[in-house]
């Protein structure tokens, strides 16, 4: 509805009681969205929120705005068909570590390569939460989490490089405690035309206690004063620019994102790593195609008259294969 | 020279894969087709690209037919492995179209050739005193007094090089396809004209192409005029009694029906025989629209509102299925397009579209499984998979189309069962139907109604929130959209309430189980029996055939056959599989002395849900799982047999090329 008035963060929220551990750092990646959308005044209708399986996935319901909660790993390929038939829609697709970059990835690949204006968030805390603390794609190579029986045989795959190479044209990461930072970039992934990733490191209090919010805040390395040196820090706060702003940078920009984002242990930065406005969005590449697409996308075209009478015209079609 | 046989007539041309057959044997059916004549076409080919043999069978009549036959009148070769193929199967005063340069081939010499069928072959030719070449292949042939029919090939090409200054003759070796279909031609006395038309058709867009073509295959035409007045077939145009008739694919049918019932969105992942429909709608993605009927048209118009089909090939059938779904939530009328491996992928998202009411669409063309089996081969075996696919109790409704009609028509029919009753719909179509060409009189698109089914449009103006899966005496809630205003509202792949938000509470967990299968029940009421079940020939026949599929057509003209010899038949084709249609099935075989169930696949898939929903059990089985679809021919043995008491209760079919 087109109202006038003036949208708060808690105007997103729904009452569904939420049932997240205590401590979880999903509660602030929530916070962060529904402020980003306030912050946006994006009208709640036209807004949809899809997730995949997992805590994470929960996160629709607790959002106003329309809430798609899918299986487990496809939260993208569901938003993709969402804002396909309307590309009219602010889509934010969410899910975890393991949806996304384990029996997600094809997904997570392939829609680097589709460049669809959307944002895709990954709540990112190296461990399947809902049954029980598993190893994730993310959790690094010989650590042991209190959940795991013994250290982990996999190697991590790095959800950046990962985004980078598939052709993601904004590339972030955001920390669920850096409430600030991360509406920004979540403002900043809505509003990037084309596909934006942004990982989101998150600790699981239940089951991953090594990479802990005193972990990321620094707690465990104090300077003279007693202060925690934080790992996290802001890569806007360096200088760095991710923006390519003609084509001739691409390579410089994405070699210059791919090494920041090797960072990790002492140093984890935090921020935009990439961003690329001169790849054809999908919609463009289907406007190529079929020239009304933006104005008369799939789920705003007509096709009955009022006594239920199909208004397309197969003739053409007819024609081409009558025989008289 | 003997009587003449007019239009009626079974013609096959094969050769290697990539080498031009299915060009050819679409420029045969249209040129027959221009002269007013009934096509039927049944493809044939190996999961290939080149050097494999594939073949086209092409029945042509003067009366429409449905099926093909297992003998064959005119042959029409270019390559030895045809000839080894398909010459024992040319009736003994049938023709046969051939290169006399292959003269000294070798049955040994051809790879591509089984091991399993090399071994017949010897056996054949050994039993006949024969050597193994094509020779005395061709030999045994004219012994039995079929034509042969000589034409030198290369010759012909070589003229054709000089006449249009081509250096090799490689780049226009395909030439000899259109040889062999001018040969044809000529011994079957049919004007050239009708093949030139063709020639212009099947080479749309590339004049030069086709005008060479129709000179060059002019020589062939002339080469074999006069020569085999002993041949009897003949074809003669005649009218078309004021029918517009078009020759087209199955998979062309259903996609057209598809579109017309308001398709906008369909995904898919490449896949045998599946892809064939996406690729032709792909290419056709931007539609027109009618001119304006009603007021509400006239105001589209004006603002110049065009459509299209938006048309996505996804990374795997994962995302094709939940892609579908994804657009289907938006209001656009979305489907998704697969064989069996495809399916097979598509379980959970099936069951996703169950529990949140999605009005999804799924065409399968049905393959030979299990796994990948045969992959471009015809069966039916997917009956139970459909009906069963997913976890848990999924609503879902399922309709079988048996002929290029009904998968028009049922094209834009599964649409109007998904969004009527809210539930994912499985269109089960096949590999022979989807394959298959035939001539048709031009659907009529003032037959199709689109039915929306309940919407919430212009907005929510409740005072409560919108309730997406409210609880109703039907079972079906008004559905929104997303990104309409004021109707927010949310999915869950988990049980939930009225809102669409996450429950695990027992009550409410029966009644939403209950909600949506109460849909069912209400589809089961509400769609007419005309539209659940055929039937055709006799009520009250002793013997009664039950079908589903593109059988039928096989089926209808193996009793046109049987009728002539006063063997009295019922068929009943069940078109609605789910929820199935107890009450007409039951009244339909109850009576009957023997209840013959036919359908193509190992396990009698749909005897056993007959008996399961009817408790009646048909008498005898006649099945077929070579991959190759039943022809007419198969099926007048097996019911003659029946009719006359003197079978088993399980016959298997096993004729096939």
């Amino acid at each position: 509805m087109a109202s006038r008035q003036v949208l708060k963060a808690a105007d997103y929220a729904t009452d569904v009681h939420n049932d997240w551990c205590p401590g979880c750092g999903d509660f602030g990646i929530l916070r962060t969205i529904q402020m980003a959308l306030a912050e946006m005044q994006l009208d709640p209708s036209n807004v949809a929120i899809v997730s995949g399986i997992g805590c994470s996935a929960k996160t629709v319901h607790y959002v106003r705005t329309y809430g798609i909660h899918t299986i487990h790993g496809r939260p993208l390929p569901f938003a993709t068909g969402v804002k396909l038939a309307n590309p009219n829609l602010e889509i934010v697709c969410v899910g975890g570590d393991g949806d996304g970059l384990g029996i997600g990835a094809g997904h997570f690949v392939n829609s680097g390569r589709r460049n669809l204006d959307m944002l895709y968030m990954i709540f990112d805390n190296g461990v399947y939460g809902l049954t029980k603390g598993q190893a994730s794609p993310t959790l690094r190579l010989g650590v042991k989490t209190k959940s795991l029986p013994a250290p982990n045989l996999y190697e991590a795959v790095n959800p950046l490089w990962l985004a980078l190479a598939s052709g993601a044209t904004w590339v972030g990461r955001g920390y669920s405690y850096d409430i600030k930072g991360l509406v920004a970039l979540v403002r900043q992934g809505i509003e990037h035309r084309g596909y934006a990733f942004l990982d989101v490191l998150q600790p699981c209090p239940t089951y991953n206690n090594l990479n802990t919010k005193e972990w990321y805040g620094g707690d465990d390395r104090k300077d003279e004063q007693g202060r925690a040196m934080p790992r996290v820090y802001a890569l806007a706060n360096t200088g760095y620019d991710p923006i390519v702003r003609s084509p001739e940078e691409v390579d410089a920009k994405i070699t210059q994102a791919v090494s920041k984002a090797m960072e990790w242990g002492e140093k984890i930065p935090l921020g935009v790593f990439y961003k690329n406005e001169l790849v054809p969005t999908f919609e463009d590449r289907i406007g190529g195609r079929i020239p009304q697409y933006a104005e008369n996308p799939p789920a705003v075209q007509r096709i009955a008259d009022s006594e239920g009478r199909p208004v397309t015209d197969l003739s053409r079609f007819f024609n081409a294969l009558a025989v008289n | 020279m003997g009587l003449e046989k007019v239009n009626d007539l079974a013609w096959i041309i094969g050769g290697a894969q990539g080498s031009g057959v299915d060009s050819s044997a679409t420029a045969f059916a249209r040129a027959c087709a221009y002269g007013g004549l009934h096509v039927y076409g049944k493809r044939e080919y190996y999961s290939n690209i080149m050097g494999e043999h594939s073949y086209f069978q092409v029945r042509v009549c003067g009366r429409p037919i449905r099926s093909h036959v297992d003998t064959l009148n005119l042959l029409a070769t270019f390559d030895a492995e045809t000839i080894f193929r398909h010459v024992p199967h040319v009736v003994d005063d049938g023709a046969i179209v051939y290169d006399p340069g292959l003269a000294k081939v070798r049955l040994g010499d051809v790879p591509t050739i089984e091991a399993r069928l090399e071994q017949d072959l010897t056996t054949y030719l050994v039993a006949r005193g024969l050597g193994f070449t094509v020779e005395d292949l061709l030999k045994s042939a004219e012994d039995r007094g079929v034509s042969l029919v000589p034409i030198p090939y290369a010759q012909l090409l070589t003229e054709v090089a000089d006449e249009n200054h081509i250096d090799q003759l490689s780049k226009i070796s395909r030439m000899v396809n259109m040889f062999a279909v001018a040969g044809s031609f000529s011994l079957l006395g049919f004007d050239y004209d009708f093949m030139t038309k063709a020639l212009r058709d099947v080479f749309r867009g590339k004049a030069a192409v086709a005008e060479m073509n129709v000179k060059g295959a002019r020589k062939a035409y002339d080469h074999v005029a006069g020569a085999h007045p002993a041949f009897p077939y003949r074809l003669k145009p005649i009218g078309f009694n004021g029918e517009r008739r078009a020759l087209m694919t199955g998979a062309q049918a259903i996609g057209l029906g598809k579109v017309l019932g308001g398709m906008r969105f369909q995904t898919y992942y490449p896949i045998t025989p599946a892809s064939d429909e996406s690729e032709y709608i792909e290419e056709n993605q931007v539609l027109d629209l009618r001119e304006a009927s009603d007021p509400e048209m006239e105001d589209a118009k004006a603002v110049g509102e065009a459509g299209s089909v938006l048309v996505m090939q996804t990374e795997d059938e994962i995302a094709a299925v939940t892609m579908a779904i994804g657009a289907a939530l938006t209001g656009a009328r979305s489907a998704t397009c697969t064989s069996g491996p495809g399916f097979c992928l598509m379980m959970e998202g099936i069951g996703w579209a169950g529990i949140n009411e999605v009005p999804l669409v799924i065409t399968l063309y049905q393959r030979a499984g299990p796994s990948t089996g045969m992959p471009t081969r015809h069966e039916q075996g997917d009956l139970r998979f459909a009906l069963h696919a997913g976890h848990g109790d999924v609503p879902r409704i399922v309709l079988a189309s048996g002929d290029f009609q009904e998968g028009f028509y049922d094209g834009t029919r599964a649409f109007n069962y998904a969004e009527r009753y809210q539930t994912p719909v499985i269109h089960l179509v096949d590999k022979a139907l989807a394959n298959s060409n035939g001539t048709m009189p031009i659907f009529d698109p003032d037959r199709a109604r689109l039915d929306r089914g309940e919407i919430v449009t212009n907005g929510w103006q409740g005072r409560d929130p919108y309730k997406r899966f409210a609880l109703t005496e039907s079972g079906i809630s008004p559905r929104a959209f997303v990104g309409h205003p004021g109707t927010m509202f949310w999915n869950t792949g988990d049980e939930h309430d009225e809102l669409g938000h996450i429950t695990e509470d027992p009550v409410l967990r029966n009644l939403m189980m209950e909600k949506r299968f109460k849909k069912l029940e209400l589809a089961d009421r509400e769609i007419p029996e005309s539209d659940k079940v055929n039937f055709f020939g006799d009520r009250t026949a002793d013997v009664m055939v039950v079908s589903w599929g593109s059988t039928k057509g096989a089926i209808l003209d193996a009793m046109d056959v049987l009728e002539k010899e006063r063997v009295r038949l019922g068929f009943l084709q069940i078109r609605l599989i789910n929820p199935f249609p107890v009450e007409p099935v039951m009244r339909t075989l109850a009576r009957a002395k023997s209840i013959v169930n036919v359908e193509m696949n190992f396990a009698a898939q749909m005897a056993g849900l007959i008996r399961e929903k009817t408790g009646i059990e048909p008498t005898h089985h006649v099945l077929k799982y070579n991959g190759r679809p039943m022809s007419s021919t198969e099926l007048v043995g097996a019911l003659r047999a029946i009719a006359k008491g003197t079978t088993p209760k399980r016959q298997v079919l096993t004729h096939g090329v």
